[in-house]
């Protein structure tokens, strides 16, 4: 069985040699055919895993909050521990403070908090933003040129930012700085396709990851597992614009109730179910073909390391 | 090269029933049968009248057309009967994947009997109400680790006495095996397994109890083939295959092997290898690792990773509701039908005895979003009128945004299901992800609109601060 196509790559993160100041940087995708199916064909690269900092505290479960609890004021703190202590490839840092709705903080202080984890932790990023289109655009467009060079995965531009007429602001703004953007869409392979279209325009496909929704276990996890086998399936086969890398936010898991809430005691302590949520919610889109996660728990991130170890054994 | 099931059309199904629109399959006539055989709907068998003898060469064909390249086998007997394989596609976005695996749990006669008492109970009570659903396990495997016939059969004989669930009885021994399988004679167990060494021993009870058997070639393909042959030649047909489960050094093998036994049926047409895939996560006990918690988390992600490439049939041994739950939940979750979602019936729920002025409440017909609503209202103790909209099963963000839930489908129902008649009042609250559709269902209604919170674990605030409606721009009746 040869499929044709493979995967695009994308690089994340940038040393010195490359104007950046990370240690080291991240190559996704480039697999040319399903995952873990053939042993002599192993993934092109492995996935990768990033872990959750937040600028501003936020309702987190029991369960996340555990470990983090002293630094989830310090999102440089929080950082650092997610790689020194937890092993974490990348951090997100989700700059949920800009919200016009909520805090309003600005592009101005959201670079600033960027700065700091950039200071703080020698992995690639990915940034976050607040969900306002043209907000977003602001923040990104500011981070972008305050962490020139770095190159930071942007999550995420959407067809709402292209309605908005924002997209050009992220798009110029992501070139000018040398950083890769994720292409956000719900679920839906046409409109997945049309974003690419779209961002293909503003765009080297060497800068786009696509993000084609996770749903927690439970509440539609076989959707975002049907959905990425199809892609994966229909970019192999020659689909061009289904041929970038994908990432899962599979933190969504603790979305679900079963994952958060204390339940009869049957069903055992939420320290344990919480977090193998978020596992078996990450394992199953390994499984899929996605290329990076963004995760919550530390034990999701160590036991998905140890299966990616023995499944390339 | 069979025809894949994406391939075969009505027609080719229609041409081969009776054709005299008899109605006995509760169709309306041959030509929708057909049709929702093709779905995987019905089965050929749902029409009675093609079992007669005059339609015999033609049900044969029928049967050969429809059947799935990965058999079907069940075991057991009567209601609690496990089905196992019976699968048509490769990738679960192809058409569906049938038959959810029924997952065993085992006991072994090296426990004492309060362990496999304790055990069994466990096995036959873990429930989770999911969507509407009961998910529970389905199955005993009673292992003999001591190789004694006789210590066999006085477990066999115990657990068959406490429980009506199906067996897989497992011993490599075939003195012992006949011994266990003397005790259960009539309830068709699934006998595990069949190597290399005793197949014929296996393969003769297999016969004599006419019972399914499982062919156990650990990381061995080409001798899980040849094992296939040799006992289908000797008349079994009823096999599961056993690839060899390795949940730590050999773990990329496991995986590489059941995805290149699937896609050899399904791409090469291998039908020696078109049989039900057993998986064994109960395998992560082999481990050294002495924390017990440890080795349920490596159960637990091993019983996920099989579901999710193509076990057919779970043999598990931790009874941990934290592990099991999130398997029943994927389980139910995989063998969905990927072009329809799961949903209720719509229509008007009542919660509580609700009074003339009670709230009425509208909600989507996602199983996942009325039963989320339902618990919400009847955890707050709620009396009121909820109205499940058909939204062709979409949740109520994505029903709004896909058209399904529009301000004529919400007026239609409210008149559909007469609402009208339930209460004096004219206020209808509506999800706070719908708030967009207030207005224009204000003038399509003649109702009030009030918008609700967005998660409806919010009702209860919501109500107690916001009914009764103190602006009544339309008055019941004007
Ligand atoms: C799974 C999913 C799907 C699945 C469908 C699952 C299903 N059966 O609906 C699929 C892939 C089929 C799908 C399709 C679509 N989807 Co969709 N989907 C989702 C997703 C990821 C989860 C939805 C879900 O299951 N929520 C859980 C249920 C329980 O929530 P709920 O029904 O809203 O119920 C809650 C509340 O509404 C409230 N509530 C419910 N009833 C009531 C009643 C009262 C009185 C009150 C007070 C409260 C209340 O409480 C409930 C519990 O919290 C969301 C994104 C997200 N994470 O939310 C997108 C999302 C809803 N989908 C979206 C879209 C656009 C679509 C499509 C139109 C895409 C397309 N272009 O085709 C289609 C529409 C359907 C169609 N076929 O045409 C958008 C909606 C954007 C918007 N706000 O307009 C979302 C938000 C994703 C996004 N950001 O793009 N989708
Ligand atoms: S029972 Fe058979 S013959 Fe009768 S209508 Fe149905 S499909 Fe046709």
């Amino acid at each position: 069985e040869n499929f044709p196509c493979s995967i695009r790559e994308v690089r994340l993160g940038a040393t010195r040699k490359d104007g950046g100041s990370r240690r080291r940087t991240f190559t996704l995708g480039g697999s040319g055919s399903p995952p873990f199916v053939y042993a002599d064909r192993p993934p092109a690269n492995l996935p990768v895993f990033a872990m959750d900092v937040f600028d501003m505290s936020i309702p987190m479960p029991a369960a996340v909050k555990a470990d983090i609890r002293d630094v989830m004021d310090d999102p440089a703190e929080w950082a650092r521990r997610n790689v020194e202590q937890f092993g974490a490839d990348m951090v997100t840092v989700h700059l949920v403070s800009t919200d016009p709705l909520g805090k309003d903080s600005s592009p101005a202080e959201a670079a600033r908090t960027v700065e700091d984890v950039l200071q703080a932790v020698d992995v690639p990023l990915i940034i976050g933003g607040c969900g306002d289109p043209q907000k977003d655009a602001e923040v990104f467009a500011k981070v972008s040129e305050a962490a020139s060079g770095e190159r930071l995965l942007l999550n995420s531009v959407t067809l709402d930012m292209a309605a908005a007429g924002v997209l050009e602001t992220i798009t110029g703004a992501a070139k000018a700085h040398g950083h890769a953007v994720i292409g956000l869409t719900g679920l839906e392979l046409n409109k997945a396709k049309e974003l690419n279209r779209r961002l293909f325009d503003y765009l080297p496909p060497e800068d786009i990851v696509m993000d084609l929704t996770t749903v927690a276990l439970g509440y539609g996890l076989e959707y975002s597992f049907s959905i990425h086998e199809r892609a994966r399936q229909a970019a192999l086969l020659g689909d061009d614009e289904l041929q970038q890398p994908t990432i899962s936010a599979a933190s969504n898991a603790w979305v679900a109730r079963e994952a958060r809430t204390k339940m009869d005691p049957v069903y055992g302590p939420r320290e344990f179910r919480g977090p193998l949520w978020e596992t078996l919610n990450a394992l199953t889109l390994v499984l899929a073909g996605v290329d990076i996660f963004m995760v919550a728990h530390p034990a999701t991130l160590k036991t998905l390391k140890e299966i990616i170890q023995m499944l390339i054994r | 090269m069979k025809k894949s099931i994406r391939e075969i059309s009505p027609i080719d199904v229609y041409k081969l029933l009776p054709k005299t629109n008899c109605g006995e399959c509760h169709e309306a006539n041959c030509m929708t049968f057909a049709t929702r055989v093709v779905n995987g709907e019905l089965t050929v068998e749902d029409c009675p009248p093609i079992a007669g003898k005059k339609y015999m060469a033609d049900y044969e064909k029928l049967r050969e057309l429809m059947r799935p390249p990965v058999r079907t086998v069940t075991f057991g007997t009567g209601e609690t009967a496990a089905k196992v394989g019976g699968k048509y596609v490769l990738y679960r976005h192809e058409f569906t994947y049938h038959n959810p695996p029924p997952i065993a749990i085992d006991v072994a006669d090296y426990m004492a009997k309060e362990e496999i008492d304790a055990r069994l109970k466990m096995v036959s009570s873990f429930t989770f109400n999911y969507i509407g659903r009961t998910l529970r396990l389905d199955a005993v495997a009673i292992r003999s680790t001591t190789n004694e016939p006789a210590t066999f059969a006085t477990v066999v004989k115990d657990v068959a006495g406490q429980t009506d669930l199906p067996f897989v009885l497992c011993a490599y021994d075939p003195a012992t095996m006949a011994a266990g399988l003397d005790q259960v004679k009539d309830r068709r167990p699934l006998l595990y397994a069949a190597t290399k060494e005793n197949w014929k021993e296996m393969a003769e009870l297999a016969l004599q109890y006419s019972c399914p058997l499982v062919v156990s070639a650990p990381h061995d393909i080409p001798g899980l083939r040849s094992l296939v042959r040799t006992l289908t030649e000797y008349g079994i047909s009823d096999l599961i295959l056993d690839p060899g489960t390795s949940v730590e050094s050999d773990l990329a093998r496991t995986i590489h092997e059941f995805s290149q036994i699937r896609r050899s049926v399904f791409q090469q047409d291998d039908e020696l290898l078109g049989y039900p895939l057993l998986g064994t996560p109960i395998s992560a006990w082999l481990s050294p690792e002495l924390s017990p918690e440890v080795v349920q988390w490596k159960e637990a992600w091993m019983a996920s990773l099989l579901l999710s490439r193509h076990a057919d049939m779970l043999i598990m041994h931790s009874v941990e509701g934290w592990v099991l739950l999130p398997q029943l939940i994927w389980r139910f979750n995989v063998y969905t039908d990927p072009r329809k979602p799961v949903s209720v019936d719509a229509g008007v729920k009542t919660f509580g005895s609700p009074d003339k002025q009670a709230p009425v409440l509208i909600t989507s017909n996602y199983a996942l979003t009325y039963f989320i609503v339902e618990n919400d209202i009847k955890t707050a103790s709620i009396h009121c009128y909820l109205v499940v909209a058909d939204t062709g099963g979409n949740s109520v963000e994505s029903a709004v945004a896909g058209r399904y839930l529009t301000a004529e489908s919400i007026s239609n129902a409210l008149s559909d299901y007469k609402v009208a008649d339930l209460v004096e009042h004219r206020h209808l609250v509506l999800p706070g992800l719908a708030a967009r559709l207030s207005g224009d269902t204000e003038e399509a209604s003649g109702w009030n609109v009030m918008v609700g919170p967005r998660d409806s674990s919010g009702l209860a605030e919501y109500l107690k601060t916001q009914w009764p409606p103190k602006d009544d721009k339309h008055a019941a009746g004007a």
